[in-house]
């Protein structure tokens, strides 16, 4: 009896001993993954040598837009490589989340897909007590319409065509106006399966700003980040999209340029009205942005797109993502890091980066007014 | 499952539970004081739970341009914001009927199986392996659903089609792959199958074997024998294996979130992709949700809230009144 008490105890202490070994490994595990991984990045830690880190320290919250988070990822490893004490974490979560966060002044900043809306703004002057939320245009990308048709190879499309097809009024493959944009293709007398976001997303909001504008008469509804037309099906996600058009036959989708070029997803040439239809590329949707105008007030540079540009090599579906922070009346404590860390992200080489991430740089002259708004940000 | 000690005692209960008295020792009355303040901690938080939940809820219910029980919409974020749960409620019920009538009848199966017909040497492995399901979790199943079970089952989809279109349900009038209520039926179903199917197994081990043996002496076979004792003593057992199976059916998020294509159309042609539920509908709605929407979302996580206390009251009456049969009631 006595011994088999022991036994018993034992086996209880080899039991407590792995279980509280396995949790401090995995305690090591998620302290390495915030580290960051430095898989492949050697060549480009080199390059952000000329980081000025100036009056930046400590720990730096931020979060929003998941659509930005892959360029994030690369400004933060960069830039805490070159500047050693601080510390950012960006919560990739939505748009929403991270403007939430910003007006209960959790965050240092937040990215968003959209500009703030005026009760949002009315929100940030709580947080932001001498000034207000302001936003900063930082990261651009093309949303690429990806398709899968066996047999064809490349499609061009128009506006109104794309805007029939995801409201579902060209049911088939070998519809006349698509025959007509695609001379010489062989279009097979195919069901079009389209596919979009199943939960709320910038995305779908931009893609619906892009059909009002180019396309008014075939997309009357209004641009909203919930899915606003009857049929077609959902799925959950830029890449639960992406794997649906891989998947299945005569579907077609949209996400970020990205995905397709992960998954080796065709994508669909735009024609814009221009010379030639255009390809969905970070080259060609910085030229598209271009186009834009500034229509926020005061330091607030919110952007007013040309959707319906027609611009050689311009390819107008694209969308442009926010850093939100306080023009006056940011927190002493991350003042300092924030400006730091925008004028690194809004840097010739910290544009430079997100070409090699599939996104689009803001264009030039934007881009100087973002700069110096960053440096007079108090 | 916790019954198992309770079933070895003959079914006349010794009457009314008596409250065990104090005996004045210090220990008991420190283990008196320290349950009983637990018990009431947990009614309190409860009880504040269910306000703050009630409160948000009636806040986003009064600003509901709608109305919340017949609308075909979810845009608290429109102006004027309008929500309603009707395809919620619809999509919920129906996909979780769909995984009960799958469910149910395998797990029995594999309950009888596991407890009356398997070899023993097989018998613990099945078990372990249908247990072994519960632990997955419910992501992993949303994304073999969507990549392996959804282009697997358009083939299934053709067939019924083409077969028992007849039947309305089973036709399909909408072109698309099978994200549809009757795949999200038929995952929910795996997902349910392990509770289901190891409450069933107790139950079945419980039946008295005087009453198997008495069976056999008569002369009946092994099928005869389950028939008459194991099934009838164990229904209660199985209904409320059932009821704890429907109960995660209900709750369901992400496996159906991954594999729905959600729509707000209320449609019985269960082929055809769209409709939601309650869980799925949350998870896809609170990322990009403000305020607002998240009180509206809430509110729709009360109406799942009542819907599973009714599913759970409705179980808990159907075995009180088969309680003479009994052995095992959870």
């Amino acid at each position: 009896m006595k011994l088999q008490r022991k036994t018993r105890l034992r086996a209880t202490a080899l039991g407590a001993l792995a279980v509280s070994g396995a949790l401090v490994l995995t305690a090591c595990g998620s302290d390495n993954n915030s580290g960051g991984d430095t898989g492949g990045s050697g060549s480009k830690t080199k390059a952000a040598s000329n980081v000025k880190c100036d009056g930046a320290k400590g720990q730096l919250r931020a979060s929003g837009s998941s659509a930005q988070k892959n360029a994030m990822d690369l400004w933060v490893k960069d830039y805490m490589a070159a500047c050693s004490g601080v510390e950012i974490n960006y919560n990739s979560s939505s748009s929403g989340e991270g403007i939430v966060a910003f007006n209960q002044g959790t965050v240092g900043f937040a990215g968003s897909d959209s500009a703030l809306k005026p009760e949002e703004v009315a929100d940030s002057k709580k947080v932001c007590k001498t000034g207000q939320g302001i936003n900063l245009p930082m990261v651009g990308g093309p949303i690429a319409v990806g398709f899968h048709l066996d047999g064809v190879d490349s499609l061009t499309l128009d506006a109104p065509t794309l805007a029939k097809i995801f409201d579902t009024k060209i049911k088939k493959w070998n519809d006349e106006a698509i025959a007509k944009l695609n001379p010489g293709a062989k279009l097979p007398d195919k069901a079009i399966q389209p596919f979009h976001r199943s939960e709320d997303s910038g995305t779908t909001q931009n893609l619906g700003k892009y059909l009002g504008a180019a396309a008014p008469s075939d997309w009357k509804y209004e641009a909203e980040k919930k899915w606003p037309a009857p049929g077609g099906q959902g799925a959950t996600n830029s890449s639960g999209v992406a794997a649906q058009v891989k998947q299945v036959d005569g579907a077609i989708g949209y996400f970020e340029l990205s995905y397709a070029a992960s998954q080796k997803i065709t994508t669909v040439d735009i024609n814009t009205g221009g010379a030639a239809p255009v390809k969905a590329s970070a080259e060609n949707a910085s030229k598209a942005i271009a186009a834009a105008k500034v229509k926020g007030t005061g330091k607030d540079l919110a952007l007013d797109l040309d959707y319906t540009t027609k611009a050689d090599g311009a390819y107008p579906l694209v969308l442009v993502t926010y850093e939100v922070v306080c023009d006056t009346g940011n927190k002493a404590d991350t003042l300092g890091t924030v400006k730091s860390f925008l004028t690194y992200t809004a840097s010739a080489e910290g544009q430079q980066l997100l070409t090699d991430a599939g996104y689009a740089p803001i264009p030039e002259a934007i881009n100087t007014k973002v700069r110096e708004t960053i440096s007079s940000l108090s | 499952m916790a019954s198992t000690t309770q079933t070895q005692t003959p079914p006349a209960r010794p009457g009314g539970r008596t409250r065990p008295t104090p005996t004045g020792r210090l220990g008991d009355k420190i283990f008196l004081g320290l349950s009983r303040g637990s018990g009431i901690l947990l009614l309190a938080i409860m009880a504040s739970i269910a306000v703050f939940l009630s409160y948000r809820a009636a806040i986003a219910i009064s600003k509901d341009e709608g109305n919340f029980f017949t609308t075909f919409d979810w845009n608290p974020a429109g102006s004027p914001p309008v929500f309603g749960i009707a395809v919620l409620l619809f999509g919920t019920v129906v996909s979780s009927i769909i995984a009960m009538v799958i469910a149910v009848p395998i797990a029995v199966g594999i309950a009888l199986f596991i407890s009356h017909y398997a070899p023993r040497r097989l018998a613990a492995p099945v078990a372990y392996i249908v247990d072994l399901l519960a632990a997955v979790p419910s992501i992993v199943y949303g994304i073999w659903g969507a990549l392996v079970l959804v282009p697997y089952l358009e083939g299934l989809n053709l067939w019924l089609d083409q077969f028992f279109g007849w039947t309305y349900i089973f036709e399909k009038t909408e072109v698309g792959v099978a994200r549809s209520l009757f795949t999200v039926g038929i995952l929910l179903a795996i997902m349910i199958l392990p509770i289901v199917t190891s409450v069933s197994r107790e139950v079945f081990l419980q039946v008295p074997k005087m009453n198997e043996e008495a069976a056999l002496a008569l002369g009946a076979t092994r099928w005869e024998v389950i028939r008459l004792s194991v099934l009838p003593f164990g229904r209660s057992g199985v209904i409320s294996a059932s009821m704890l199976g429907l109960g995660r059916a209900l709750g369901e998020t992400m496996a159906v979130a991954t594999v729905l294509s959600p729509s707000f159309l209320i449609s019985l042609h269960v082929l055809n992709p769209g409709g939601g539920t309650f869980a799925q509908n949350i998870a896809a709605k609170f990322g990009e949700a403000d305020a607002f929407g998240r009180d509206a979302l809430i509110a729709s996580g009360l109406v799942l809230f009542v819907l599973t206390l009714l599913v759970n009251g409705a179980a808990r009456l159907i075995i009180a009144r088969r309680k003479e049969y009994s052995g095992a009631n959870a």
